[in-house]
């Protein structure tokens, strides 16, 4: 598949061919990454994660509650992607409403992992991730709210980047957990990844808890021989199963050999990065979602009063995980229980940023796996606890507000690759790219599995 | 042997160009759900971002009652379903309100005064509007997201008169200050009432009962005796635990009796939490000068009313009481009427005849201007305050405005001239030959006779100054 950065290069006819020969792929693939092909805009095709809004299309957060509904607006992220060679080409399946980690609960059915089948490809971004990844999409968005765009690119060997809270504007994109979402690219290396984050950035007075900042480009400084400390997080590593450790230490390994300075760090257990993100993310999730009452658009249930109207819309319109996120939202939000849980959460959220922190004083960048293991076989979570916990890793980037970039370092003996991440202190884009620059470079994941070939 | 303990809750219509957390116009639009956007329709992506006149208009107020400002509040979601709520949660301020601590000081009967504490106001959205019309019902937003200002006072008032005084005061200073229209009819100024009762000499307070949404001056006194009478039965049958209850209640304009909506809001948990998706409103130097210059409000005009133009105090708290009435009579005095005149003048002959109108002041027929050369009229002598009345009533019903073509045509000037004056004297003094007889041996009460009979010879236009004062001359 043509890099994103060859593609802006086309001229406008070449990029028609390119558009109609990606949408016959599209349209032929079995993977069910795609629920829509809707176009909008000319230039490079971008696949826009269902929750985005592109003015005319329907946008649907992959949930029954919002069929039928068209988008009246456009995203700040899609007007930003306009401005720079760039259109919106269909629409990417995901957990609904991005809540979920396998892209399981999306209303259009699951996802598959282009390198197999019989997997997952991650969530809730696993639409954007698996299409990167089977060359049916040049470039994608996702949005990461607890590890949304990273999980699914290191369970689909692509790169997936969520920026520091507030480098992107959330506006257009259906909140799921509103402190913590953030839109980000999902692409085939990271310098794409890098020229779409730049595409998409900057400060936008439609959202609030947008970042005032000067506009500085990143792709066009790339630099692949920066010389970094890199902190490893050794009780993290020691969570993650043999696939995972192994690439682990081969990354750092290569990482040395290339001359970055490596240092050993131990932060917190990662369970209360766990129970504090499910709190804090599922009260914010409990009242975003709290619209979706079948009064003013979307999906509306029979009903014979306004109670029923509410209650069967919302029973009818949600799936199964978000109505638990829902319920556990109110729970922690309600009187009695509110200190108990939110209060102490937001408290241990400021630890975690602290901790961070303090690693950041020593270290230019942290490197961490992204999940536990490699792609899970479709179906085989059943209990929610255990698809929570493989996201340890993930979340307390979202908690901190953190940049963080996933890329593939491995394969294991089965050919599902492994992912890595690189965390940077917040705003610190430029420093994240340059590592994951040369990370890329001394790993040379494409050469090893010869993945370009595909 | 009970003494009524009561606070207010006032939500005050901020009369902001633009929405709280949006760009849609407040003014009012022609068409249902016009002034509405994506985010004042809750759709999925849309964001909030704080209006910053509403703030200003916020502190404004703050400066007015000596209010300490945060000048880092913060916005919370009160989450409830309900139609007319797009986003199925309120922005509010709820742990960490614009301003805190303010005083209002009220006027009582008794000429004393009293300093009512507000210990808080918060900015909030306004909530759309539902409509029913047979089995269909609907939704209106373009109301949603108007910014109100809830003012939220100390339980420091002991009787219906302190609570009415408390929100003519509020309502005359948001007025003034011209934060809001508070049209009570249209609800841009209403209120919910906390009333509970407590046997004099007890420090703890009874239990408190909410009346809400009330938007007129009597109904909350009206209310308020109502509760006071329920709850005190309500103690002395023995049965207050039973039937005095922390709830909520409505009004019932046509009945005058509070009822309980009890069922309806009971064990209603609003969920507060910050609102993810606003930063704390941080108040910049900017916002604090724009909120700084105050214009004269209703207790710095009646200090100047009565000691620069020497007017009765319970005269300027009437005319102070309304913006517009005040703006009436500063005019009044500015176009040369004497001030004591111009009271009279403004608040029995004009607002008289404008109550048989039902009009207010803003709609009155005879300007400030015209009015203020009637009353100057009267002073020189050239129309008697009896002919000042008949013009003010021919200018109430017609168009003509030039005062002194009026008093031309309608004959109402005053003849002061003694020679024309002397010769209608003299000729009734001479065809009452027996009556001057009669007063001249002490039957003083026939003055009045004569009086009469001069002002009926000169057809009411004589000036009665002058009349008496001639006819004591002839009489010696
Ligand atoms: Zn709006």
């Amino acid at each position: 598949m043509i890099t994103l950065k060859e593609a802006l290069t086309k001229s406008k006819e070449e990029l028609s061919e390119i558009v109609a020969d990606l949408e016959s792929k599209a349209k032929q693939s079995d993977l069910n990454a795609y629920v829509g092909f809707e176009k909008s805009g000319e230039g490079v095709p971008i696949l826009i994660k269902d929750n985005i809004q592109v003015k005319g299309w329907p946008v649907t957060s992959a949930s029954k509650i919002l069929q039928g509904y068209i988008a009246p607006y456009e995203a700040t992220a899609i007007v930003n992607l306009k401005k720079h060679g760039m259109m919106a080409f269909g629409r990417a399946n995901m957990d609904e409403f991005a809540m979920g980690s396998t892209t399981e609960s999306s209303f259009y059915g699951p996802t598959k992992n282009p390198h197999d089948p019989t997997r997952v490809p991650g969530g809730s971004s696993g639409g954007s991730a698996a299409a990167v990844a089977a060359g049916i999409a040049i470039a994608a968005l996702g949005s990461d709210t607890g590890g949304s765009i990273r999980q699914p690119a290191a369970y689909c060997g692509v790169v997936g980047m969520k920026p520091t809270y507030g480098r992107v504007s959330r506006y257009g994109l259906a909140a799921y957990a509103s402190s913590l979402d953030q839109i980000g690219p999902i692409a085939q290396n990271v310098e794409d990844a890098a020229i779409l984050y730049d595409a998409i950035k900057g400060h936008d007075p439609k959202d609030s808890t947008s970042a005032e900042f000067e506009y500085e480009s990143i792709a066009d400084r790339l630099d692949r021989n920066a010389k970094m400390t890199i902190a490893v997080i050794d009780n993290y590593v020691e969570e993650a199963d043999a696939d995972v450790r192994n690439a682990f230490e081969e990354t750092v390994r290569r990482l040395k050999e290339a001359g970055h300075r490596i240092v050993h760090k131990t932060m917190k257990n990662t369970k209360y990065d766990i129970a504090t993100y499910y709190i804090l993310a599922t009260a914010e999730a409990a009242t975003n979602l709290a619209r979706y009452d079948g009064i003013r658009y979307g999906r509306r249930a029979a009903a014979n009063n306004t109670q029923e109207l509410f209650f069967n819309t919302r029973s009818e319109g949600f799936g199964e995980e978000v109505k638990r996120r829902i319920l556990l939202g109110n729970f922690v939000l309600s009187s009695g229980y509110y200190d108990a849980y939110y209060v102490k959460a937001q408290k241990v959220r400021h630890l975690i940023r602290d901790a961070y922190n303090a690693v950041f004083e020593e270290a230019d960048v942290i490197l961490s796996p992204v999940a536990p293991s490699v792609a899970p076989k479709l179906g085989s979570i059943h209990d929610p606890l255990e698809m929570y916990k493989s996201d340890m890793y993930t979340l307390g980037v979202n908690l901190a507000g953190l940049p963080a970039i996933s890329l593939p370092v491995a394969k294991n003996a089965e050919g599902m690759p492994v992912g890595l991440q690189l965390i940077a202190k917040a705003f610190d884009e430029k420093r994240l790219f340059d590592a994951a620059a040369s990370m890329e470079k001394a790993i040379a994941y494409h050469d090893t599995y010869n993945e370009r070939e595909r | 042997m009970f003494e009524t303990v009561i606070g207010l809750e006032v939500h005050v219509q901020l009369n902001t160009k633009t929405k709280l957390f949006c760009s849609c116009p407040t003014s009012f639009a022609e068409h249902q759900n016009s002034n509405t956007c994506p985010t004042c329709l809750a759709l999925p992506g849309a964001l909030p971002v704080v209006n910053k006149e509403a703030a200003i208009k916020a502190m404004r107020f703050a400066n007015a009652i000596e209010a300490q400002i945060d000048e880092a509040s913060r916005f919370d979601r009160k989450s409830y379903f309900y139609p007319d709520s797009p986003s199925a949660y309120q922005i509010t301020q709820f742990y960490a309100p614009i301003l805190r601590d303010g005083k209002v000081t009220i006027d009582l009967a008794d000429g004393t005064q009293k300093t009512i504490r507000v210990t808080e106001a918060h900015l909030e959205a306004d909530a759309g509007k539902n409509m029913h019309e047979g089995a269909v019902s609907k939704v209106d937003l373009n109301r949603a997201g108007t910014p109100l200002l809830e003012i939220v006072s100390a339980p420091d008032m002991r009787s219906a008169d302190e609570a009415v005084a408390y929100l003519k005061k509020l309502h005359a200073t948001v007025r003034y200050l011209d934060i809001s229209d508070a049209n009570m009819q249209e609800g841009s100024f209403r209120c919910d009432v906390n009333i509970s009762i407590r046997p004099k000499g007890q420090e703890a307070f009874g239990t408190r009962v909410e009346v809400k949404n009330i938007n007129s001056f009597r109904f909350v006194a009206q209310a308020i005796a109502y509760e006071v009478q329920r709850q005190t039965e309500a103690y002395e049958d023995g049965v207050y635990e039973q039937e005095v209850v922390q709830e909520t209640r409505l009004f019932d304009v046509n009945k005058g009796v509070t009822r309980s909506m009890r069922g309806k809001e009971e064990a209603a948990d609003y969920r507060y939490f910050p609102e993810p998706d606003l930063r704390p409103l941080i108040v910049t130097e900017e916002m604090k000068a724009a909120a700084r210059e105050l214009p004269e409000l209703p207790d710095q005009k009646v200090a100047r009313y009565t000691s620069e133009w020497k007017i009765k105090r319970d005269d300027a708290l009437v005319i102070v009481a309304d913006k517009n009435l005040a703006n009436y009579f500063e005019t009044l005095v500015a176009e040369g009427a004497a001030p004591k005149q111009a009271v009279t003048w403004l608040t029995s002959e004009l607002t008289g005849r404008l109550n048989k109108l039902s009009k207010s002041i803003e709609e009155s027929p005879v300007e400030a201007t015209t009015l203020a050369t009637l009353i100057k009229r009267i002073e020189e002598g050239v129309i008697s305050g009896k002919g000042g009345k008949e013009l003010l009533d021919h200018m109430m019903e017609n168009n003509e405005r030039d005062v002194d073509a009026l008093i031309e045509k309608l004959g109402l000037e005053q003849v002061s001239d003694d020679g024309a004056i002397l010769a209608m004297i003299d000729e009734i003094l001479a065809d009452n030959e027996d009556k001057v007889a009669e007063y001249k041996a002490g039957k003083e009460k026939l003055f009045g006779f004569f009086v009469g009979q001069v002002m009926k010879a000169s057809k009411g236009s004589a000036n009665p100054g002058k009349v008496n004062q001639l006819l004591k001359e002839r009489l010696s």
